[in-house]
């Protein structure tokens, strides 16, 4: 392994995430402390409402930390500005695209724009990585489409793309694999390992696919009732970590296995 | 586009209750002598003018209606919808409408155009604040809609008030007022409007690159290093003095802003806002030069309430639209 593998590129110290209203902060989870290193494929895994989304949030600064802090670089997330972060950190969201007439191609190059001039002209260069983008996503065939004609599994391939193009080293992803089915989920987790792989970009997701995102995560985040706890999948199963995750009485975690089996009555 | 915006511009000065060859026309407005020197005064002080005012109210309303789509994220945003036009509407209520109630220097100050012109600006103006102070204190931009939405239901209720209150002549003039008029401004006036004109069309080319990235949400816009809150704030201002500035001149023109930004999309099939903006500024002018020829009713003369023609040729997109919404994706 290069030295450049060991940088550590993301930190969380102390970091405690939630809501404030008026005068009252609402804490959803605390103590968090992580360490996510260059070219580290990181899954946040958790039940429903635990606060997967609220730490995605909070780490793409969203929202503010109610206490301790973001690192990236070593620098303190709430230092930088909208633009500086835009060159770091690349998002795909959940949220539904608000209609209008884009094309995958237009799509694709609005992730040029922190490089753009203010008039948001592409460049040649801009032109190639947008192409490159599409190409690795597998998405070039469908540059011409408007995106409201395209399935959902290959319009989350074309956002992937956008991130792409956005050239950030880390990429967080809020639930990648939510509308999609079996084939495309598994589409998606394949082409996210192999961008961390080709292009030693971080990719961070958050996702509900527990039995895939532990095959194939360099590092796994739990976030549990009691604690947010993270390290490599041996290490977990040894901690017994994973049985914390649901309540026992439907699912449990087979260490043989490495994966979550349904209790049989 | 322009060509035919030009031309409009000549058929639209050649028309009118005198008629008056078009050589003459060329001859007028290249600076010559024509036939009869009261062709002259015509042309030069009555429909040159005119002309030049649907040019500049059509694109204003139609980009400033454009903007709001954009930024609102919602078909159905206009101009209007932000209740700046309903405040300018409130601010002309309260002089002519408020002078048969209060008397005294109002009654005289409605006789004068530029204190209507004033009143409107300072209503429109007043509206905005209220709606930029209400955007501090909100995050959600779809919140900033219905708030703008409530501003514009109360205006209208404080002017049926004060129209109950108020005698036959002044609410006469009040609806005059609101029916839209494009020929009641001077040289002057014009340069004025000229100069607010252009002034909004150079800040809307630095949010060109904002705009084109909200078409994502702003989530993303804000991930793409766009500070919103700022975006936002240029975005309102410039609607808001386009809007308060025509209006305040022409009167509440109606459906411009929201169904010329709707049909130049159909038309170019695209969002990209560096075609878009120019595009939606010629055809809302063209739109509005041949609704004022409409309201000329050539041959005759009579000349009906520009808001009347607008509004008969708003509403029936406005329904297409939402009858055929499946399909179109705007």
């Amino acid at each position: 392994m290069s030295p450049s593998n060991s940088h550590i590129i993301l930190e969380c110290k102390a970091l405690s995430v939630g809501y404030t209203n008026k005068k009252k902060s609402i804490e959803i989870q605390k103590d968090i402390n992580l360490e996510v290193r260059k070219g580290e494929f990181v899954a946040v895994l958790g039940r429903n409402g635990i606060g997967k989304s609220t730490l995605l949030r909070t780490i793409t600064k969203v929202q503010n930390p109610l206490h301790g802090s973001v690192l990236i670089n070593q620098k303190n997330l709430q230092s930088f500005n909208a633009l500086e972060l835009s060159n770091k950190v690349s998002v795909v969201l959940t949220e539904r695209l608000p209609e209008s007439q884009l094309t995958v191609f237009e799509l694709v190059a609005l992730g040029r724009q922190p490089y753009t001039n203010w008039m948001g002209l592409l460049t040649e260069n801009d032109h190639q990585k947008v192409l490159w983008a599409l190409e690795q996503t597998e998405t070039l065939e469908f540059a011409d489409k408007h995106f409201y004609e395209l399935s959902d599994g290959q319009l989350q391939r074309v956002m992937i793309a956008r991130a792409l193009a956005q050239d950030t080293d880390i990429i967080v992803l809020d639930e990648p694999t939510a509308h999609l089915d079996m084939h495309h989920t598994i589409k998606i987790f394949q082409l996210l390992k192999q961008l961390v792989q080709d292009t030693q970009k971080t990719i961070i997701i958050s996702s509900h696919q527990v039995n895939l995102a532990i095959q194939l995560a360099d590092q796994i985040v739990l976030i549990t009732e009691k604690e947010v706890t993270s390290g490599v999948l041996k290490e977990l199963i040894e901690r017994k970590a994973f049985d914390e995750l649901f309540p026992s009485e439907i699912l449990n975690f087979d260490p043989a296995l490495e994966q979550f089996v349904l209790q049989k009555k | 586009m322009s060509l035919l915006v030009f031309v409009l511009l000549l058929v639209s000065v050649s028309l009118g209750s005198v008629s008056i060859p078009l050589s003459d026309i060329f001859d007028i407005l290249s600076g010559g002598e024509s036939t009869k020197s009261s062709w002259d005064l015509i042309v030069l002080n009555f429909r040159l003018p005119k002309a030049i005012t649907a040019i500049l109210v059509g694109s204003g309303l139609a980009i400033s209606g454009l903007l709001m789509q954009t930024l609102f994220r919602n078909p159905l945003a206009g101009p209007f919808v932000l209740g700046i036009s309903s405040g300018a509407s409130l601010g002309v209520a309260l002089l002519v409408l408020g002078s048969s109630i209060f008397g005294g220097v109002l009654a005289r100050l409605a006789l004068y155009n530029w204190a209507i012109a004033l009143a409107s600006s300072l209503g429109a103006a007043l509206v905005l604040l209220a709606v930029l102070l209400a955007a501090r204190k909100v995050r959600n931009t779809m919140s900033i809609l219905i708030i703008g939405l409530m501003f514009g239901t109360v205006t209208v209720a404080i002017i049926s008030v004060l129209t109950f209150f108020s005698d036959a002549q002044q609410i006469q003039q009040y609806i005059f007022w609101s029916f839209g008029s494009l020929g009641n401004l001077s040289w002057q006036e014009i340069w004025i409007l000229i100069t607010i004109y252009l002034t909004g069309i150079i800040g809307i080319l630095f949010v060109i690159k904002p705009l084109n990235s909200l078409l994502l949400g702003e989530n993303y816009a804000k991930s793409m290093g766009i500070d919103i809150r700022f975006s936002r704030n240029v975005i309102l201002m410039i609607t808001s003095l386009l809007t308060g500035v025509i209006t305040a001149f022409a009167g509440p023109i109606a459906f411009i802003g929201l169904a010329v930004p709707h049909i130049t999309k159909l038309i170019f099939k695209t969002s990209n806002h560096r075609i878009l903006l120019p595009a939606v500024g010629l055809l809302g002018a063209i739109i509005l030069l041949i609704c004022d020829m409409i309201a000329q009713l050539p041959m005759s003369e009579y000349t009906l309430p520009i808001n009347a023609v607008t509004s008969l040729f708003g509403a029936p997109v406005v329904i297409w639209l939402l009858v055929r919404k499946k399909k179109v994706y705007v």
